[in-house]
Parts: structure tokens; sequence; C-alpha cells
């Protein structure tokens, strides 16, 4: 029986995907345009690279960029552009693995301390807080001193310097979540805890943890290749971003284009991850959407 | 000043208006928030702005005071024309931002709702007062601390010299209200723009600052616009109305005249959704009314006269037996408590099925513990409630879920109590799915969509999010959700209390309509003594923590016992400008719950004064 009807406040609830939302954006536009272009090297590099990587004297040493040779040739004569190409196979997944591994070991740790709070809380956030105290490169360098080194270890050892970071972040947003009416009224209803975490309290921190993601997968990325850098991940002659400006190092004076092209990919794919990362946690709201 | 005395000054000043809107219309992007408004307003007058929501009355006044460009919006056309002390008619709506400037707080101060964001929590009442006087008077610093401490004397604020170096959250609401008064005062503006200046306060202290403003009016002979949707503070303070419908001024005129005889309909609808006390209390049971609603500017009238006889007298659904609830707030250096907050002090009383019992009674007075207590979100420090003869503490944990179930809150804001990112559809399925009432979705939704209907939604807006419906239609969809969990008692803590008078006079009766169908009980928490008279069976009164007057609802509000009742009912604005009493301004202030560890408030005893009525101490 329905004896008021009120219009309802009309807005433009807006249906369209998050892809074509993010492609109306300039600046993440050109984003996910780069972040394409480097996904489809990783993907399609044996098609897009003009030769082999690993291949030597397919050019003088030390050449300089030209129409052969886009990015210069090294000292042994490889295609920078190509090593450039295949490294983003190794680069980019590996980032990402790494970022996933201490986004959820961080966040499961960080949600737990949030939501049951008390004593399990104080001494869990005075422990993180002990860990956040160490810079976690030096961190991930003691991680990968034990582990050994190889690319695996590499990518356990920055998730976990990581997992302090992130439970931090997420332990906060958890709290504050959690205080939400909503929270409450769930819990007055009888809610279990398993579905208060769930349904009320993970999708309302979703936000902080998809710009925290992607915020850290440009650092993450950064922090693996930092350590091949160190000469602690890939070993040479694997063609990756950071082994690649390690090995550039020596000869940045006569052949920049062996450090440039890899850290301009590296630049490339961290800057424009962020960008979306941005534009995504705007999107995720659902109390913005429709707002341009 | 007489009423015939403002007539008469209002009459031959005429002529030289203090303020002359014409033509004003503001936008906000393409949205036109008000358009082409014209007031005019004389020097010591009080002109009331009123409407609803998004009615733009409040963008009105910040147009005035040049503040639209703060807010992205824009004054698209028309003029403000203001007479200034010295520099004759300006137009504040073409004037550059620096002249404005000068005017604003100089020539017009504006008064707003929320006082603790008007003032600076950094700094000391000194600090905020003098600045305001040094950048528009000059002076040494000496002499603007005992101009503002004249000032505090003058908003009648107790103790003014300690004030003065206090900081903003030291001190209660109505407190900072009167120091946000002293700094719009602070340079003897000529016209005072007061946005719902007693809105966020408790009725009594409401009270206290309207008898204050009209004192300063008086004073100081400044004119006041006042904005509000409370047509009870209109018949109270104004000489002039101007009714305010979707950006357009349907309706203006001489406050008695537009109480009198309302021209248009809207003011008529608004008129009659106002809540008068004493206007239900000829019969010993509420009853509801028809209510009249607008819909595309056509007024309709909706529901019918129905006595409220829902009450089943036979066994009590909920019994409170000697609650008490303390909190510890301040602690020593080892951890140890040394104060806390006596929310409630052996509270008693019964809910009898179908039967609607307030609990009424001020900020801090404890009425949202014991609903919370009932609610099993707060564990009484003492005291049993049960429910259906079952005491909660002798229940296991699966009861005391399933508990849950039968007893459901209803908020005060609506919009808080939904998830965000979930569909009402979703929201209101939730108590379906937590205790597994029904099986499959398609019987969920089923459900959904016929309980919305029942509380007057569309069924197919279920699939929309919560910030896509207004506020009265989330306190519908709130109440949908309690019928889901197919509730025996709703505690409704100020659930209407942030709605529009018309939507709150719906919401009402839509609550009263589910009573008498399904028999619902309600626990009614509310400071509103109009509503409760309107709603409840039973009215229970809170005072710290203690409750110092119950009984039905024609004792306790045709003839209360108690003086905080007394007080209570004398604080609640009288919708009609005849009636208009003249109020001294005290500044009492209510007593703290909080108390030292070791030194418990005397428990107050209650006696039978009459049958089922009971008062404290007597």
């Amino acid at each position: 029986m329905t004896d008021i009807s009120v219009p309802v406040v009309p807005t433009v609830a807006s249906k369209r995907g998050v892809f074509v939302q993010l492609m109306r954006r300039p600046t993440s536009g050109v984003a996910i345009i780069i972040l394409l272009v480097l996904v489809s090297f990783a993907v399609f590099a044996p098609w897009i690279a003009p030769f082999d990587p690993s291949r030597a004297s397919v050019g003088p040493r030390l050449g300089g960029p030209d129409a052969t040779h886009l990015f210069g040739t090294d000292l042994h004569g490889r295609d920078v552009f190509s090593r450039v190409v295949w490294g983003a196979r190794y680069s980019l997944p590996v980032g990402l693995a790494t970022l996933l591994l201490g986004l959820v070991a961080g966040g499961a740790l960080g949600v737990a301390l949030g939501y049951i709070g008390g004593r399990f809380d104080a001494v869990g956030a005075r422990v993180v807080d002990v860990l956040l105290g160490f810079p976690a490169i030096v961190m991930a360098i003691l991680v990968v001193s034990v582990l050994g080194v190889g690319l695996v270890k590499v990518v356990i050892a920055v998730a976990i310097a990581d997992i302090p970071k992130f439970a931090r972040v997420i332990r906060g947003a958890t709290i504050v979540a959690k205080q939400n009416l909503f929270v409450e009224s769930a819990v007055a209803m009888g809610a279990r805890s398993s579905r208060v975490m769930f349904l009320h309290v993970l999708p309302t921190i979703m936000p902080t943890v998809i710009l925290l993601g992607t915020l850290n997968l440009g650092g993450a990325i950064l922090s693996t290749a930092t350590l091949s850098f160190l000469g602690l991940g890939t070993q040479p002659p694997t063609p990756e971003w950071g082994t690649m400006l390690n090995d550039g190092r020596d000869y940045i004076r006569y052949a920049p284009w062996m450090m440039i092209a890899p850290g301009l990919a590296l630049f490339l794919a961290i800057i424009s991850v962020n960008l979306i990362g941005d534009r995504l946690s705007e999107i995720m709201d659902p109390r913005s959407r429709g707002r341009e | 000043m007489t009423r015939e005395g403002a007539a008469f000054e209002a009459g031959c000043v005429e002529a030289a208006p203090l303020l002359d809107v014409e033509g004003l219309s503001v936008r906000f992007g393409v949205t036109e928030a008000v358009s082409k408004i014209d007031l005019t307003l004389s020097p010591g007058q009080t002109l009331a702005i009123v409407g609803e929501s998004g009615s733009g009355k409040s963008v009105t006044a910040l147009a005035i005071m040049g503040l639209t460009p703060f807010a992205d919006g824009h004054i698209a056309e028309g003029a403000i024309r203001f007479r200034t002390r010295d520099e004759g008619v300006i137009d504040l709506a073409t004037l550059p931002e620096p002249k404005l400037r000068r005017i604003r707080g100089s020539e017009i101060a504006m008064i707003f709702q929320e006082p603790m964001t008007a003032l600076n929590p950094v700094f000391t009442i000194a600090d905020q007062i003098t600045e305001t006087i040094l950048e528009h008077q000059g002076g040494s610093a000496r002499e603007a601390r005992a101009e503002a401490l004249r000032l505090l004397k003058k908003v009648r604020l107790p103790d003014a010299e300690a004030m003065l170096d206090r900081y903003p959250h030291q001190l209660s609401g109505g407190m900072r209200q009167r120091v946000v008064i002293a700094m719009a005062l602070s340079c003897r503006p000529r016209l005072l723009i007061a946005d719902e200046p007693t809105t966020a306060l408790d009725v009594t202290v409401q009270a206290q600052i309207m008898a204050l403003l009209a004192e300063l009016k008086e004073e100081t002979g400044a004119a006041i616009i006042f904005i509000t949707h409370d047509m009870g503070l209109v018949a109270e303070t104004a000489d002039d109305v101007v009714v305010l419908y979707e950006g357009k001024k349907v309706e203006e005129g001489r406050i008695d005249r537009l109480f009198a005889t309302p021209s248009h309909p809207y003011t008529r609808m608004l008129l009659d959704a106002v809540p008068r006390l004493g206007e239900f209390n000829d019969t010993a049971l509420p009853y509801r009314q028809p209510v009249t609603i607008m819909e595309r500017g056509v007024a309709r009238q909706v529901g019918e006269t129905q006595v409220q006889d829902t009450v089943d007298r036979a066994a009590p659904l909920l019994v409170a037996d000697k609650l008490t609830a303390r909190f510890a707030v301040k602690h020593n250096v080892i951890g140890r408590a040394t104060h806390l907050v006596h929310a409630a002090e052996g509270v008693s009383f019964a809910i009898h099925p179908g039967e609607t019992l307030a609990l009424v009674g001020e900020s801090g007075s404890g009425k949202s513990t014991i609903g919370r207590a009932i609610q099993q979100l707060v564990r009484p420090t003492s005291g049993e409630i049960s429910f259906d003869g079952q005491a909660y503490g002798a229940m296991t944990d699966s009861t005391r879920r399933a508990l849950k179930r039968d007893v459901h809150s209803i908020f005060q804001d609506p919009l808080a109590s939904l998830n965000p990112r979930r569909t009402v559809g979703d929201s209101i399925a939730e108590p379906i799915r937590i205790h597994g009432l029904l099986q499959g979705d398609a019987a969920i939704l089923d459900r959904v969509q016929g309980l919305m209907a029942e509380v007057g939604l569309v069924p197919d807006h279920h699939n929309l999010y919560p910030h896509q419906f207004s506020g009265g239609q989330r306190q519908r969809i709130c109440i949908a959700r309690a019928l889901a969990a197919e509730a025996r008692l709703i505690v409704a803590d100020e659930a209407v209390s942030a709605l529009d008078v018309s939507i709150q006079a719906q919401i009402v009766q839509l609550l009263m309509r589910l009573q008498a169908e399904q028999g619902l009980s309600y626990l009614f928490i509310s400071h509103d003594m109009a509503v409760v008279e309107k709603m409840a069976h039973r009215v229970a009164v809170m005072y710290l923590g203690q409750i110092v007057e119950i009984g039905p609802r024609q004792a306790v509000i045709g003839a209360p016992r108690h003086p905080y009742t007394q007080r209570l009912l004398a604080s609640v604005p009288v919708p009609d400008p005849a009636r208009r009493t003249t109020r001294s301004s005290d500044a009492s202030e209510v007593p703290s719950a909080m108390r030292r560890v070791g030194d418990p408030p005397v428990q107050v005893q209650l006696v039978e004064v009459a049958p089922d009525h009971f008062v404290a101490g007597a």
C-alpha cells in the first residue's frame, strides 16, 4: 500500500565502465595508453623487439641511437631497444607480484589489528611501528641476505619490507571505517564479525587499498629494480630494467643511452601507474560518480 | 518592542530601507538555487526567511554577505542595495571583494548554525573576539580585551572574565553560540544575519538564545534576517516573513497576517505540518491525522484520522530494571579512572506491545545510552533488561544474537546508517540475510520490493544508492529495513529530528500507521516535545541520567509536575504570533553528568502522583 509517492532526487548515475571513465581524463587517459604500450611490450616482446636481446654484436659496441638501433647498443653490441622491450617482461610482473604479496599480507594484518582492536592492536601496532623505523630498502636487503640472491627472493624480500607500511595505513582506515554508523547498525542487526568485515568494512576501505596499491606499484617496480641494480636480483644478461641500469653505470659518460632508455621505461611505468591510481580512487567512490 | 511599535516603525521608514534586494538570482553551475527574489528590510526590523532544505534560504543569506563565490556560485542577476553608515546606498552584488570585506563584520555580521565550526579551536575566546575588534576598529590590545569582556557580558555569558581565556571546546554548545553572537556584535553591525542559529542546540538553550537575540535587537537597534525552517521560532520573533519554495519567493507578509490567512498552498502546508504543543492533548490516546503534501506545486491530503489504540496491556514486551551505565572519561597517570560519566542511573521502565514510549531529554541526559543498551551496543554497568520476560543476562549468545532481530534501531542520520556502497535493496535485505529469514535471491527481492511499497517508496528503485534519495526517503529505507527484520521493538533515536517539518509529519504518520497495522512498539527518543505529544502513549523525561517524570502522555504534557519537565515544555516555541510571550533570557547551564569516582549522584525516588504518573522527589 502506497500512501505517499515522492520523486527520487535526480542524479546522473553513471553506468559507464571504469575504463571509459579513466580514458575521459587527459592525464589518466595518457597514462593508460603509456601503460598499455609497456604491457604490450611485455606480452608481444618477441614480435616487437627487432633483435634478440641477449645476442651480442648485432651492432657496433656502445653505438649511439640511429635508425636500426633506436636506443643505441651496449658494451657487447646488444640492441638496447630490444632489451628494454624484453625488460618489460621481467620488471612489470615482478613489481606487480611484489605489490600483491605485500598488500594482501599487510592488508590482512591491518584489517585484523584495526577491527579486533584492544590489546591485540596495542601490541601489534607498536611492533609495526618499530618495523616502520627501518628503511624498507634496507629491510629488503636484509631479507635477501638471509634468503639468498634471485628474482623470486627479491619479490619476497620487497613484499616483506612493505608489510608494515601497508598494515599501518590499512589499520588506520579500518578504525575510521569501523566508526561508521552503518557498521554499528549492522552489528546492532546481529551480523557476525566476518560479515561486517567483508561486507561493510572492506568495501569502505577499498579506495584506500586501491590507492595504496597503485601508488605503491610504482614503488614496488622501483624497489625490485633497485635490488637488481644492486646486483641482488636478476643476473646479467637478463634484460631487466634495474640490471640494465647497473650495466650502463660505468659508461654513463660515453653511452648515456644505456641508462636513459631503461630509466625512461621505469619512469613512464611508475608515473602512469600513479596517475591511474589517483583517478581510480576517485571513481571508486559512488558518491563522486557523475561528478567530473 | 511592542507589536504596534514595530508596525509603526516599519510604516514610517518604508522610504529608506536598510536593505533592498531586487530580482536576485544565484546560480551554481547550471542550476539556479535562487531565482528573482525581492526583499526589503527596514532598520530595526526582523525579517524571517522560511523554507525547507533546498529552498534557497541559506543561499540568499550568502549572497547578501557576498560569500557566494566561496561556495562555487555566482550572482547571475539582480541588485542587493545596502544603505551603509557613511557611503550611502551601495550595491553589494557588484562590489569588489576588498570593499565587501570591509562591509562584512562592520556593517553586516552573520551567525552560523554550528557554533563550533565558526570558532577556531586553537585560539582562546579572547583571541577570536579581539581579532575582529582590532581589524575593524583598531586601538590597543588592552582596549580590545576590555571591549571583548564587555561583549561577553552583553551576551549574558556567566563568568565572562574566566571565559576569555578558555578554548572553544571547553564551552557548551549554548555558550559557544553566545560567543559567536558576541563576535558578530563586536563591530556594531546594522544588519545581523542569523542562519538557523539554534538548530544545533537543545530546546531550553534555544529559548535562551532566542530571548538573547530579541534583547540585543532592542539594545542595538540592528535589523535581523532570521533564516529558519521552524515556524514556531518565526512566530515568536519575526515582524515580517518571506516564504521560499524551490528558490522562489511564494509568499511574504506581516507575521500576523501570514499566520492567520496564508494564501499560498505551500505556506498552508508548512503551517499545517508544524507540530503544535497541546494540539493533540485533548485525548488520552494519540491519534494520527491526514498530512498535506506538495507534489509539483499542488497540495493534497493523504492518510486518515485514526485513534492509535494499539497498546496491549497484558504483559510488557521490554522491561528495564534499575539500568545503570557509567563510562570512564578521565584517567590518572597509571590508567585508573578518576571521573565517570553517569549516563544512566537506575533507570526503570516498561514498554508494552503496540506502545510508544517517548524518552525525552536534552543532550547528555543519557537517553541515547539507554537506547544503545537495549540494542546491546553498550553493556550496562548494572541493572537488567528483559525482553518478553527473558533477562538479557540470562540469555545464551545465540539467543542474544537472535534478539537483535526483534529489536531494531533507526538513527537520526539515515544517510550515515546506510552503507553508501551498497544498493538500498541490499541494505533493506540485510537483516533477512543475517538471520536467514528467506531463502533465494528472488524471494528476497520480492520481499524487499514489497517493503519499499509499504513504506511509500518506488519498488523499482531498489538498485539505487542511498545518496540518490532525499533525507525523508532515506529514513523510509531505514524503516523498511526494520520491517524486513520483522522487528517487534523499534528504537527510534531522534529519528525525525533532522527532517524538514513536512517530511517529519509524513514519517511520523508512517510510523503510526505501521504501529496500528503490525502492533510495533517504539522507544521514541527525542528532544522535541511537540512530536512526542503527537506519537507517544507514555512519556518519560530524563535529566542527568535519571528519569524524573514518567506517565501517560496527557498527564506528563498536560499536567507536568517536575520543574525540569515544565521548563522543557515552556521552551517549545509556540507557532502562533498572537500568543507571543516575552521570555527572560536566563543563562543557566545544565550541570554535567561527569562526576568523580566514589561520588555517585543521589538516586531520585519516584512518587506516584496520579494513576501511573510518577514524579521524582515530590
